[in-house]
């Protein structure tokens, strides 16, 4: 009886090993890159595809192509200000990261298109986007569309742009 | 080498197995293309929905004794959700909440519990239009109207002078009503009388319930004092018969003891036709008495994320010897239950359950025998319609025990045999039986997609069986309920798929899914919550104390509440914890539920506020947590709340992270 429970066992065992096995290679294929970088700090090291020399002229993937700055709005930041309290301070801050990348200096690291990308279609930047993508892996949870137009998000970018400016 | 051995043994079993198998599906296949039970062997294929995509049509049953409606997908017969009507419900919080309670609030007070048994679209032109589907609470006396939009309960009204609420809620061809027989008569104002004398005081009161043609607000429009029978089941009709609705009645005998026996006495019951169009007329002449009652009318408010309740106290009532030509009765065989209105408004079919035939009325004949007088007495001043100058026909030999009638917009109707435990298909106008199928087991309604309406889908009509018996694994005394799905594509019937239900199914209603599909709510505007409690951002959650009282403002996000630790809360205090989701995506609700809650949790959709009442009883830490797998960090998405001797002195405090706490 008894060794026939534990053949049973085995028998039962088999696939649950092969199933991990599995998991294991499908997990193992689907991280990308390496994760390291300072404390606090968005930058990655992505083993293909733009590296943080090329983070300024990546504009990510999304409804934005271009966007043309002029001088700091102060009404449109204001705007901005507000979208961010309600819709994305519960997972940024400035000063520090939190559940998601520190945000402060973030203008200068990104482009204003790929900052507005990340926003409004952050589904498939997560998935398409090698930056993204990397910062997913580091962070593990995914960053959500909060409903926003693209309006709201250039107020958002222009308040990051005002918060930079500091 | 143990293991090795072990190995090839192991292997040896698997290969066994798999022969086994083989062998097993090459004994099943016969040489005619069926299978055992009657089935085709690709049935499968019919029935299969591939993952990943979609059903070609939505079922809604109704819950019977659990009070709720549940959802399918045909052809697949995949339980897709249990929309929460008249029970509390675990799952999501609802009746639960603060928001919801006042849901199930009642003249009898909070009823967490009814008996829900008549699913009905609301109607355009006498086709399910996708706005509503209204349901019926049958113990404590009810209508209530789910958002097709959101599948939740947004209005519920209590029907006065009723008790068991079975002939509802069945719609006019363009929802102006939705109507309500009683099943129990009763004094109308339930006075305390005598038992013995039910044919003095007792009456069958109908409702007919005012709908909103743009928002769906339900209304006690009037009621009709009809005499103390038992109505059963109704339908109204359409087309030429648009002005009418009808009601199937047992116990003419008025029995208020052994009905089994006593109800069963009379060869013919009746039929009732009720002209709503005359009820309005005698309406706006003031024919109607105003009759002091107690009733509730629940509204949920999409807006506030919350429900209403008011006390309504009176209702106008329409007595038949003060409205001639409202009402008039049509004889049936033997206990008629169902009453059903073929697609073009012309045919009247009635299911008596212990008669040998299932008659057709006429309308027009009707509207002629009226006209012409062609009356075999009266009951209480009510015409009777002589039986001969009101049917159009009889379908001869149905079988046993026939109940309700579905269509298929094809010339063909459908009716569910209950003793005989089969459907059978027969041909409108020459009556004849075209087709047979048995049903596994006793079955009771049936439907067809749109199969009460002007222009069903004639593809599958689906059984709601009463019985299963040995269909499925045993699962101790209680077993699941079930449905049958059958193809009538064909001239044949063909049984295609069991599945189970929650129970009891008894009507259902079922349309193409894109009728529903194309306007789904994915999540509630953070912007447009206006819940007196909301939190709609971060920096704005607090804790406050108002005496022994204690909110909680608390906002959800992937993965962490704010504020997650909470001190200063002392036993004996109410607590409310007032959590808004501020997630603003498709498909990320989170949940809240605390260490010891005598409640229950709250299940809270992106953008919507929900509270949760605590009565901490003793003090401690009490970890509160997500219920709902939300993230890679669900599992971190946790809090404290200290609870501190009632006469403690620590300061209320709320805090996140390494921000002070305030």
């Amino acid at each position: 009886m008894k060794r026939k429970g534990r053949l049973f066992m085995r028998i039962l065992m088999l696939p649950v090993v092969l199933g991990f096995g599995v998991a294991g290679i499908l997990s193992s294929c689907g991280g990308g890159g390496s994760n390291s970088g300072s404390e606090g700090q968005d930058t990655v090291k992505v083993a293909s595809g733009p590296t943080i020399a090329d983070s300024m002229t990546n504009p990510g993937i999304g409804p934005v192509k271009h966007v043309e700055l002029g001088n700091l709005d102060g009404v449109m930041a204001k705007k901005g200000q507000g979208i961010f309290e309600s819709k994305c301070a519960t997972c940024h801050k400035f000063e520090s990261k939190y559940v998601g990348p520190q945000l402060g200096g973030v203008t200068k690291r990104r482009m204003p298109e790929w900052i507005m990308n990340q926003m409004l279609n952050p589904a498939e930047m997560i998935k398409e986007d090698p930056m993204s993508k990397a910062l997913f892996a580091k962070y593990l949870v995914p960053m959500t569309f909060q409903n926003i137009t693209q309006d709201d998000a250039r107020a958002i970018l222009e308040y990051f742009r005002q918060n930079d400016a500091k | 080498m143990k293991t090795k051995k072990h190995m090839f043994k192991a292997i040896g079993f698997i290969l066994l197995f798999a022969s086994l198998v083989t062998l097993n599906t090459a004994c099943g296949h016969k040489k005619n293309n069926q299978q055992a039970g009657g089935v085709d062997k690709d049935a499968a294929s019919k029935v299969y929905v591939a993952p990943g995509k979609y059903d070609e049509f939505y079922l809604f049953t109704s819950g019977g004794f659990s009070g709720q409606m549940g959802v399918y997908g045909l052809p697949s017969g995949r339980l897709l959700k249990v929309i929460p009507v008249f029970s509390q419900n675990p799952e999501n919080g609802y009746g639960y909440s603060e928001e919801s309670k006042p849901m199930l609030m009642t003249s009898h007070g909070f009823i967490p519990w009814d008996d829900s048994h008549h699913p009905e679209f609301s109607m355009s032109n006498g086709t399910p239009d996708g706005k509503w589907i209204f349901i019926n609470g049958n113990n404590t006396p009810r209508v209530a109207r789910i958002n097709l939009k959101t599948f939740k309960t947004d209005e519920i009204i209590e029907l006065p002078s009723s008790a068991g609420n079975h002939s509802s809620p069945f719609c006019t061809e363009n929802t102006e009503y939705v109507v309500a027989g009683t099943r129990f008569s009763i004094p109308p104002t339930n006075a305390d009388v005598s038992i013995k004398s039910y044919k003095q005081n007792f009456k069958g009161m109908i409702s007919f319930i005012k709908v909103d043609p743009t928002d769906g607000k339900m209304d006690l429009s009037f009621q009709i004092e009809a005499p103390p029978f038992n109505w059963d089941l109704s339908h109204s009709g359409k087309g030429p018969s648009h002005d009418w609705s009808f009601f199937s009645c047992y116990n003419t005998e008025e029995a208020h003891t052994l009905l089994e026996v006593n109800a069963s006495q009379n060869d013919k019951d009746f039929i009732l036709a009720v002209n709503w169009k005359k009820a309005e007329e005698y309406l706006a002449q003031g024919k109607a008495k105003v009759m002091k009652n107690s009733y509730y009318r629940n509204r949920w408010i999409e807006k506030t994320h919350s429900a209403t309740s008011e006390e309504i106290k009176e209702v106008k009532v329409l007595n038949p010897k003060d409205c001639p030509g409202m009402l008039y009765l049509i004889p049936c065989p033997k206990s008629p239950h169902g009453c059903d209105v073929d697609p073009t408004g012309e045919y009247i079919v009635g299911g008596g359950k212990l008669a040998t035939v299932i008659p057709v009325y006429g309308f027009s004949k009707m509207v002629k025998a009226i006209e012409s007088k062609k009356f075999d007495g009266d009951f209480e001043g009510i015409p009777i319609i002589k039986y001969e100058e009101v049917m159009a026909g009889e379908v001869q030999k149905p079988g046993l025990g026939p109940l309700h009638t579905e269509f298929d917009g094809k010339g063909y109707a459908y009716t569910s045999m209950f003793l005989s435990s089969e459907i059978v298909k027969w041909k409108i106008g020459t009556w004849e039986v075209v087709d047979r199928a048995p049903t596994y087991y006793s079955i009771g309604h049936l439907c067809i997609p749109g199969g009460d309406s002007k222009s069903p889908w004639g593809k599958y009509i689906v059984a709601l069986n009463k019985i299963t018996k040995d269909r499925y694994l045993p699962t101790g005394p209680e077993l699941t309920q079930s449905a049958q799905l059958y193809s009538i594509e064909g001239d044949k019937m063909k049984l295609l798929l069991d599945f189970p239900t929650i129970g009891e199914p008894h009507y259902a209603q079922a349309c193409p899914a894109e009728l529903l599909t194309k306007d789904q709510t994915k999540f509630y505007k953070i912007e447009d919550n206006q819940n007196p409690f909301v939190t709609k951002a971060e920096k704005d959650t607090k804790a406050e104390r108002k005496g022994t009282e204690v909110h909680i403002y608390m906002t959800s996000i992937r993965s962490h509440f704010k504020p997650d630790n909470i001190e200063g809360v002392k036993v004996g205090d109410i607590v409310y914890f007032h959590v808004t989701n501020l997630e603003q995506d498709w498909d990320v609700p989170h949940g809240f539920t605390i260490k010891g809650s005598t409640n229950g949790e709250l299940l809270i959709m992106p953008g919507e506020t929900m509270t949760l009442k605590w009565e901490p009883k003793k003090e401690g830490i009490f970890p509160f947590y997500c219920t709902d797998f939300c993230s890679a960090l669900h599992q971190e998405m946790q809090g404290y709340v200290r609870v501190s001797a009632a006469k403690s002195t620590v300061p209320i405090s709320f805090s996140l992270g390494d921000e002070a706490a305030k």
